[in-house]
Parts: structure tokens; sequence; C-alpha cells
């Protein structure tokens, strides 16, 4: 029961992409996980934002009496060193949501070139493409990023997120792979190659507007994993330990034995604020799930990813 | 068995891929740790005989030799299980420090990683069977945030509640000090007592994926048609969740694993350096503030041999108990 679309009513055709695009949107925001968790990620990135306004304190000034408790001055205490913690976690918040949005960045259209590109190409290409996918899916991430950050030495943050994304994209690519293979099976898109469209124009017009849903779910596992790993290195003191972000108020409460001295508004905080951009990110995620596949509100995730993280 | 031909070809293939990104990266990356090995070394006042140096220089690529020799000579060293001669722990060789730590992870990563699959796999069977309920909700919302949480935070959380305030279990490391002569299983309860807080971090952190993993499976499974008949037929319901239903929802779930080991291992890195636990994360540490280049690579090598090797085994029992498997590649 496949059409070809003629030339006349193609402008329509987009109109009606469009036009799915908004209902995707309002969709989304109708759904109460995802404007739970779009809600809590617009906060966090108006605080990144509005940091020189918002913070008490200048978040590197060592002025203040070390080691306090949290208290009206300084509502989440002061570090061993005499800093204000909320202060650093205001202006954390710019370092750790940056390095995960350019981590998102990166590993997407990374995993968009590697997954999806070559779909295009002959079947060597493909098989080739794929190897490589699932090689570096299964090399585990966290060790080579430590190796790969030694040799780096403490770098700034757009090298962290390079690395970070160029170690991150294989899950994303994979997945997105096999999207493609499924939406290359469908009536539509041989509908369209018999039409005569080239296998370029397939993908981007045909395929891609299909799977814009998956390419998002993808973004935003891809921010929570850069946001995750940049903590992870910064805490084990790989990252730059003087830029103030959430992995390394960690670091430091690390290495001022705050958990000796039991100072726990030290290091409970900037968890507290990783976690709640995972859980932000996470609920946007199931969101989309719901809105995207109506299949999934019963019957949730199967095959692809089981995992998911 | 073009099945197994066709994973071997992988396995071989990524190990392949493996030692050649583990060759590469001192060469590609800038600085040259030659010259920071050797200055370790004259500053320690043990100075390298020509061979070391020679290996050190095979090893890290300095520039006497094309690149193609530099590599066969890597390969060959490999071979012969030459890893190199560990700086921090000088005059150990790297398989030596790795032959110390490796079984601490092993026994912490690979016990966690098991009570994980089998206790998420359980919930989320029990999850998919109570389905809409409150009891799924809650289950598969708790590991939602527990997913969403650095490891190393749950960590520090662990510590500091369970080590710090109530004193129930030791903060940090794998045993303590006990006076010599000691009975063995007074050590050995000695080691679980101090293996808990690790290994719950492992558990917490790692449950969420197969719990979610299992429920999806489950869930579609029940909507298939044997499980109605059965049903139907007036099969008990326990019998129909767990000889009917979660027998075959159990082997999609394998396939996660190849991804899950990765992480795991990721992060009982970090959770061993919390509690400086004695195994292959807290030496990879040791390695990357001391900048001992031959101990970091030739951990990275076996964590990326282990997580391989793995992958490979799980794969092998999955297209055993799976012929579709077989014969779907």
């Amino acid at each position: 029961m496949s059409m070809s679309p003629t030339l006349s009513n193609a402008d329509s055709l987009v109109e009606t992409v469009k036009a799915r695009r908004t209902t995707f949107v309002r969709l989304l925001w109708a759904n109460p996980r995802a404007r739970a968790g779009l809600i809590i990620l617009m906060a966090m990135i108006v605080v990144a934002i509005l940091a020189p306004v918002l913070a008490p304190y200048n978040p590197t000034s060592t002025n203040f009496i070390p080691s306090q408790a949290p208290s009206p001055r300084h509502l989440l205490g002061t570090t061993l060193q005499g800093q204000d913690i909320l202060s650093q976690l205001i202006w954390g918040s710019r370092n750790s949501l940056g390095v995960g949005l350019a981590v998102g960045v990166i590993a997407t259209v990374l995993s968009l070139l590697i997954g999806v590109l070559p779909s295009i190409g002959s079947r060597q290409v493909n098989t080739i493409f794929a190897t490589v996918t699932n090689i570096v899916l299964i090399l585990p991430g966290l060790p080579l990023l430590i190796v790969l950050s030694a040799y780096l030495h403490s770098s700034g943050a757009f090298t962290i997120a390079a690395v970070i994304g160029f170690t991150g994209w294989a899950f994303g690519a994979r997945t997105l792979r096999s999207q493609v293979m499924t939406l290359r099976q469908r009536d539509f898109v041989i509908a369209a190659r018999l039409a005569g469209s080239s296998q370029l124009r397939l993908l981007v017009r045909e395929i891609l507007p299909n799977m814009l849903s998956l390419v998002m779910a993808n973004f935003m596992f891809s921010i929570l994993f850069g946001i995750l790993s940049e903590a992870g290195l910064q805490f084990l003191g790989l990252g730059n330990v003087n830029a103030v972000s959430w992995g390394s108020i960690i670091y430091w409460s690390e290495n001022g034995s705050a958990l000796l001295l039991g100072m726990w508004w030290w290091f409970i905080p900037p968890g507290a604020a990783i976690a709640l951009v995972g859980i932000a990110l996470a609920l946007v995620n199931s969101g989309i799930d719901q809105v995207s596949n109506p299949r999934l509100r019963t019957v949730a995730k199967t095959k692809k990813g089981g995992i998911l993280r | 068995m073009r099945f197994f031909l066709n994973r071997l070809g992988f396995l071989l293939i990524s190990i392949w891929a493996a030692l050649t990104v583990n060759f590469l990266i001192p060469r590609m990356m800038p600085g040259n740790p030659v010259d920071a090995i050797l200055a370790h070394f004259q500053s320690e006042g043990a100075p390298l005989g020509p061979n070391a140096l020679h290996a050190l220089e095979q090893q890290f690529g300095v520039a006497h030799s094309s690149i193609w020799s530099q590599y066969w000579g890597y390969l060959q060293n490999l071979l012969h299980g030459q890893l190199g001669t560990s700086i921090t722990y000088y005059p150990l060789t790297v398989t030596q420090v790795i032959e110390r730590s490796l079984p601490w992870t092993l026994g912490l990563a690979g016990t966690a990683t098991i009570i994980s699959v089998l206790l998420g796999t359980f919930l989320g069977v029990y999850a998919a069977w109570h389905r809409g309920t409150r009891i799924d909700a809650g289950l598969t919302t708790v590991t939602m945030f527990t997913s969403a949480i650095p490891y190393f935070w749950i960590a520090l959380i662990l510590v500091y509640l369970f080590g710090f305030e109530l004193h129930w279990f030791p903060q940090f490391h794998a045993f303590s000090t006990l006076p010599p002569g000691v009975a063995w299983w007074k050590f050995a309860l000695d080691i679980l007592y101090h293996a808990v807080l690790p290994g719950a971090t492992i558990v917490i952190s790692a449950i969420g994926g197969w719990l979610v993993g299992m429920r999806n499976n489950m869930i579609q499974t029940l909507g298939e048609d044997y499980v109605t008949f059965a049903r139907a037929r007036g099969v008990r319901n326990r019998r129909l969740m767990i000889a009917y239903a979660a027998r075959n929802a159990i082997l999609p779930n394998l396939t996660g694993f190849a991804m899950a080991i990765g992480f795991v291992v990721g992060g009982a890195l970090l959770t061993e350096i919390v509690f400086s636990y004695p195994g292959i994360g807290m030496q990879l540490l040791t390695a990357v503030e001391n900048e001992d280049y031959p101990l970091m690579q030739g951990i990275f090598l076996i964590i990326a041999l282990a997580v391989l090797l793995a992958n490979f085994f799980v794969e092998m029992v999955y297209g055993f108990l799976d012929p579709r498997a077989r014969q779907g590649e």
C-alpha cells in the first residue's frame, strides 16, 4: 500500500513533518515524567548561566573560617581550605554541564557519522563500521579514559570533553545503526528507493526524520555519560583540579579527608547535583520513549540496550 | 560451528584492536614518557641497564627504528608475557604487580557482579509479574535513580554512613593486620567483612540495568501465546512465572552483558579507589599518579583482555542455550 509522493504535494509533506515535530515537543511536554525532567534541566542551566549573580561568594576565595558545618552564613558550609561550598557548587555547574553538553554533541555527531552514515555505502563498508563499533563498545571505557588523561596531563575542559566524547560514541552508534537497518525494510523507504531516490536522499529525507526521537534520547544519554565520566576523572584528579566543577569538589573533599573528619556537607552536595542531572535526563528519556513509541507504554524497551547507562 | 568461528574471529580482532590501541596511545600523545621514566629512575638512584633501556624504548616508541619494527617487537614481547618493569614498584615487573592485585579485583567485582545479576534478574521477574502495581513502579523508579548516580558517590555515602557514623563496617582497605598465626577462617571472615561496603556499592549501581532489562523481557514473554495457553491449561502461577516465562526471558538479557561488564569494571575501579582496596583500580591510580606508564598500560591491557574474554564466554553460553543466536548471524 505504498505510494510515491508527487512533486506537487512535496511541500505539504514538509509541512506535515514540521507539524509532527511540534506535536512531538508538545507531547513530550504533556508527559509528566519528561516535563519534570525538562524543568529540572532548565533550572540547572539557568543557575549555571546566572552563576555570577546567584553565587553568594567567590568560589575560589579562601577567606572564610574553614571546615564549618552549614549555617545561615554559609548554607552548605565551608571546605577545609575555607571556601564557600554553595558558591563552588553554583559555579561548578558551568564546568560540569558544559562538559556534559559538549560530550553530548561530540558523541552524537560521531555516532551519526559512524553508525548511520555508512548505511549508504556498500555491504563491506557497513560490515567494517559495524565491527569497529562493536569493538569500541566492549573495550572498557573508563580505564581507557584514565590512561588517555594520564598522557594528556591536567588539561582544559574542552580536551576532557573531546576525549570522553571519543570514547563514548559506540553505544549510540550501535543503537542508531540497528534502527536504520529496521527502517530500511519499511514500505515507505522501499517505495522511495524504487521511486529513484539516491541513498543519501533516502537517509536524510526518509530515514533520519523517523528516528529523531532516538537521536535525541541518545543525545541525552551521551550528556549523562559525559557528566558522569567528567566527574569520575575529576574525582581521580585527572582533569584540571583547579577548575571548579562538581567532580573536583569531591576530589578536594577526598584530598582533605572529609570522610575522616565527618564533613558530609563537603561531598554530598556535588554528588547530589550530579545525581539530580542524571535523574532529570533519565526522566526526559523515559518520556521520549513513551511518546515516540506508544507500544513502549506497556511493553518497554526490549531487544536493544537492556542496560541503559 | 560457524557461530563459534564467527565469535572467535571477533574475539581475535578485538584483542588485536586492544593491543594496537595500547601500542598507539603513547606514540600519539604529546610528551615523551621515556624521559619521564628515566628521570624517575635517576632520581631514585637506580640507573637502568642497557637492556631495560632498550625495552623501554621499544615499548614507548623512541624513534630509533621504524614504527613497524617497533610494533613487531611490542607484539613479540607481549607473546612472551613481558609487560615491562614497574617504576613505582621497581624492581618488580608489571606482570608481578598485576598478579598481586588482580585476585582482589576479580574477587570483589566478580562476586558483586554475580550478586547483582542474580538479584537484578530475580527482582526484574518479580516486577514484571506484578507489572502496573506499586511494587513495579517503585522498583523501576528506584533503579532509574541508582543508574544515574555516580559509583564513587554511592561509595562515599556508604563509607560515611556505615563506616564513619555507625561503625558497622571498616571504612578502608581489604583486610586488617591480624596477629600472625591467626586461624585462616578468621582471616577469611575479615576479608569478607571488609568487602561488604565496596561490594554493596557495585551491586547498588549495577543492579538497575539487569532489573529493568529482565522486567521488560519478561513483559514481552508474558504476552506470548504459549504463556497464555499454559495459563488456560491451568498451569500454576509460580510455575508459569519461572518455568515458562523467566527461563525464556533471561536469554536476551545476556546480550547486554558485554556492555554491562565494561561499566562494572569501570565502576569497580572507582569503588576500589574510594575504599583503598588493593586491586587493579587502585594500582591504576597509583600508576597514573607516579607516571608509571608501563604499569598503566599493562593494567589497561589486562582489563581489556579480561572484559573481551568474559564477553566471549558469555556469547558462547548464549549460543549454546539459544539456537536462534547460532543461526542469526
